[in-house]
């Protein structure tokens, strides 16, 4: 039996196959949870297509964590899929280019960024919450905030305020609620958002040398393997914690 | 099973009129994607991703900037056919 056998899960973010959310995916539908993809716009069209290479192919419903009637309606439409929901995996981050260059980022630039890439994590357990009435599992990914790095700026900045947010979250949705909100900070991997990222390059370079474990930039399984492990009843009494998954980084000196 | 470019043409003309309305017959081998036929990124994402469902082969995400033509995109579909 699978970890998450009868788990119904929410999973926002998958673009390409190469995006995190899609291993979350499909290791989620091989370990038996039963899951319904969220995606957006013009990109809809090409979450579509691209569900189609999971084991199983699954509804995709539209979730635009930045239009408040996407959210309203996001329990409603989800109940179409599935009788309640147990886990949501938040693989969400965007950020206008501006962003990425930390002196001259206009507050336009910086506000688009929170809104979608952290206050989302709030919009989006509260969308979920009426069919989570069993308690559960929100996961959200991070890149660790707790450094300023190149290149990444106001985004770093979102990080650190989108971590933050997870431990509001798990003050508010534990107790009240019994859902469990975590993150995982993966190390650097070559997806769509981080490719739109001006000199990305530069993390690339340094993170394998850096980590112990050594680090692929692009294999995302490591980093889908701990968000299915969280979604799932292993980590019963965890909540409001960043499992890093960097290869080590995080804990080195130089 | 492996297509000959005029079919693999055609093949990426509907792909390409389906993601822009763009007439069929002005997919041409000489155009540029984004010049000639003004599309944007999200919509070559759109049409690769469905080109590798159409002609079941792999487009590599680094490969697709160097498909600046109809031709380099048909090229390298019929290459990657085998
Ligand atoms: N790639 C990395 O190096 C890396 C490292 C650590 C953390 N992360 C985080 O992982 C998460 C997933 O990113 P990824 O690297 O898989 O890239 P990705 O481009 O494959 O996924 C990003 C997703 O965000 C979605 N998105 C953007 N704006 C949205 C909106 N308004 N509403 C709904 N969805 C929206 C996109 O449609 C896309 O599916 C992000 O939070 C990212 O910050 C990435």
């Amino acid at each position: 039996m699978g970890i998450l056998e009868g788990k119904r899960l929410i999973i926002t973010g998958v673009l390409m196959d190469t995006s995190i959310a899609f291993h979350v995916a499909k290791i989620a539908q091989q370990e038996g949870a039963q899951v319904v993809l969220t995606s957006f716009g013009r990109t809809m069209k090409i979450t579509s297509t691209i569900a189609k290479r999971l084991p199983t192919t699954p509804p995709v419903i539209e979730l635009d964590v930045t239009n408040q009637e996407h959210l309203d309606s996001l329990a409603e439409r989800t109940t179409e899929h599935l009788d309640g929901v147990d886990g949501v995996l938040h693989s969400i981050g965007f950020a206008p280019l501006g962003a990425f260059s930390f002196m001259d980022g206009t507050w336009d630039d910086v506000a688009t960024a929170m809104q979608a890439s952290a206050y989302s994590l709030k919009a989006l357990a509260v969308a979920a919450l009426p069919l989570m009435s069993a308690g559960g599992s929100l996961v959200g990914l991070t890149f660790d905030a707790k450094f300023a790095w190149p290149v990444y700026d106001w985004m770093g900045v979102t990080k650190a305020a989108f971590e933050s947010t997870n431990r509001y979250l798990a003050r508010d949705l534990g107790k009240l609620h019994h859902i469990r909100s975590n993150l995982v900070s993966a190390g650097p991997l070559r997806t769509t958002a981080a490719k739109s990222i001006p000199g990305f390059e530069e993390f690339e370079k340094v993170w394998g040398n850096r980590a112990p474990l050594g680090w692929d930039i692009t294999d995302p399984v490591p980093a889908a393997k701990a968000c299915a492990a969280l979604l799932s009843d292993w980590f019963p009494a965890t909540t409001g914690e960043i499992i890093h998954v960097d290869g080590g980084v995080h804990a080195m000196g130089q | 099973m492996a297509q000959s470019e005029q079919e693999i043409l055609e093949g990426l003309a509907e792909i390409v009129n389906e993601e822009t309305g763009i007439e069929t017959d002005s997919v041409e081998l000489d155009k540029s994607f984004t010049d000639d036929l003004d599309i944007d990124s999200l919509s070559m994402m759109t049409i690769v991703v469905n080109a590798e469902e159409k002609f079941s082969v792999r487009i590599p995400d680094d490969e697709v900037k160097n498909l600046k033509t109809v031709r380099d995109a048909v090229t390298f579909i019929h290459t990657a056919q085998g």
